[in-house]
């Protein structure tokens, strides 16, 4: 994307239809580190790369908890992804101290997508709130949103864009190098409504793997978390994520030795590489 | 014009006292769901004034809502609720609000008037089933909220809450369950001044609700005291 004149502020539309700030802000999750999400019927996982500022520094967090039953994994500015996790557990609690009862995702994410909306394009709509108004100092959020979650009519993946779109989603991965991800759930998404957890898990670590092209997958670079039907959002601790690679591991340098990997159900899976 | 169309000096208006009153409420859990009674009267002070005051609504899919005490203030509740419920169906998302969190949204409402001192005069019985679970609860008009298996407003928590502390169970058929609630309902009819004889009984279930067409309790008056009332008290000063 190269300058033109119409990209100095997110009211102004270009002739071509296009809301160009709101396009660069959607470039700043690509350059983000990667995040991916898989849903089964009955739970969902996210996973994402650590990436640290330097190798004196900790890695930045990336994967939410936003209530017991919702959980987002973020890619892009992490400082609008805090900011946004804050509100969004602020509604989340705000409806279950009304309601004593989980608010449910899709309208969770609703409620995002506008507020994304409000900022990120015109408000079109005159609300009793927002009289039809081009707040031309504020910018979109430079953040998209992998959001998982539970309700009553089941286990929900969601992603939620700067432009204040928002789409539910099988499987899905955002920043960079994510095509890799996506191009392997492609392949494999139809089955994961019948997942179990651990096969989830598993995948979600496979997909994360793409995305690193060939550098080392440790426990040290991947965050993961899942949340199910009877098991609140939470993150998964570092050294179960090690036992998993390895495991995994080991099923792969297994067929290595053999002849070609020809691709086998289930158990590897593993894209070839070129490293 | 009225007052209180207009805000005056900072002075707010507010009810202080109820006019047009609902007496008790009587609700249960019984085997299949969950069971309210009502009689149907509006009283004006302690004149019977009212005889067709419907004091128990159905809520959405999953609720009903039983109410004693000022009637016009049930009436603005059930705008509330009706907005909510509009909402709610407006997501067409396939979640929808329970009795559960009917009961919670009315204790808010209830304890936040109470906090400004301009409470809606109810008791509120709320209650109703979804996915299989049975809900009843009750809210009064200071916010104080509580689930039970039986619970009643007003003189249902004098004297109806004791026959059913004695006879209720969990798995009581429906014909039972309206049985038990005629003899509180009886009990009430006679001891409660603001009680008349026409009941509604409402009962919702997984599959829906149901409010009876009101109706009337016999009643036996025969009793040889009440032949001649003022004999013994003839002469006596």
């Amino acid at each position: 994307m190269f300058r033109n004149q119409y990209d100095t502020d997110v009211t102004t539309w270009s002739p071509a239809g296009r809301l160009f700030q709101v396009e660069y802000a959607m470039e700043a999750v690509k350059q983000g580190a990667a995040a991916v999400g898989l849903r089964s019927a009955s739970h969902v996982v996210l996973a994402t790369v650590n990436k640290a500022a330097s190798d004196l520094s900790s890695y930045q967090k990336k994967v939410f908890k936003i209530d017991d039953h919702i959980g987002v994994a973020i890619a892009g500015l992490t400082a609008d992804g805090r900011v946004l996790s804050r509100y969004l557990r602020n509604e989340c609690i705000n409806h279950a101290f009304v309601y004593e009862s989980p608010l449910p995702v899709s309208r969770l994410v609703v409620r995002l997508a506008d507020k994304a909306q409000r900022i990120s394009g015109l408000t079109l709509m005159i609300l009793q709130e927002q009289v039809c108004t081009q707040r031309s100092w504020k910018r979109p959020y430079g953040v998209g949103l992998l959001v998982a979650g539970l309700d009553e009519t089941g286990a929900h993946l969601y992603y939620n864009c700067p432009s204040g779109n928002y789409f539910e989603y099988q499987a899905f991965a955002i920043g960079s190098r994510s095509q890799a991800a996506k191009t392997f759930l492609e392949r494999r998404f139809e089955s994961f409504n019948n997942y179990s957890r651990d096969e989830l898990i598993k995948d979600a670590i496979f997909a994360i793997k793409e995305t690193l092209q060939g550098e080392k997958l440790t426990s040290a670079i991947c965050t993961l978390a899942v949340v199910g039907k009877d098991e609140a959002f939470h993150l998964i601790d570092q050294k179960i994520i090690q036992e998993l690679i390895d495991s995994m591991e080991i099923k792969e340098d297994a067929p290595a030795d053999q002849a070609p990997v020809t691709d086998e159900d289930g158990s590897t899976g593993a894209a070839p590489m070129d490293i | 014009m009225e007052a209180s169309l207009i805000v005056d000096n900072g002075a707010t208006e507010r009810t202080l006292n109820p006019y047009v009153t609902g007496t008790s409420v009587i609700g249960m859990k019984y085997k299949d769901g969950v069971i309210f009674a009502a009689d149907t009267g509006g009283s004006y002070g302690s004149t019977l004034r009212y005889k067709s005051v419907e004091r128990i609504k159905p809520i959405g899919k999953h609720s009903i809502l039983g109410a004693s005490g000022e009637i016009s203030d049930f009436q603005e509740i059930l705008r509330y609720l009706d907005e909510l419920i509009l909402n709610d169906n407006m997501w067409d998302d396939g979640n929808s609000l329970g009795p559960k969190e009917i009961h919670n949204y009315l204790t808010r409402v209830m304890y936040n008037r109470r906090n400004k001192f301009d409470p809606l005069f109810n008791s509120l019985v709320v209650g109703g089933v979804k996915n299989g679970q049975k809900y009843l609860g009750m809210v009064s008009m200071i916010g104080t909220h509580f689930e039970d298996n039986h619970v009643a407003t007003g003189f249902g928590n004098h004297l109806a809450r004791p026959l059913l502390r004695a006879e209720w169970r969990e798995d009581l058929s429906f014909e039972e369950a309206v049985k038990l609630m005629e003899k509180c309902l009886l009990v009430l009819l006679y001891r409660d001044r603001s009680a008349i004889n026409k009941f509604q009984i409402a009962k919702i279930t997984e599959e829906g609700v149901t409010i009876s067409q009101p109706y009337a309790l016999k009643t036996n008056w025969g009793f040889s005291a009440f032949q001649n009332p003022s004999k013994g008290a003839e002469g006596s000063w």
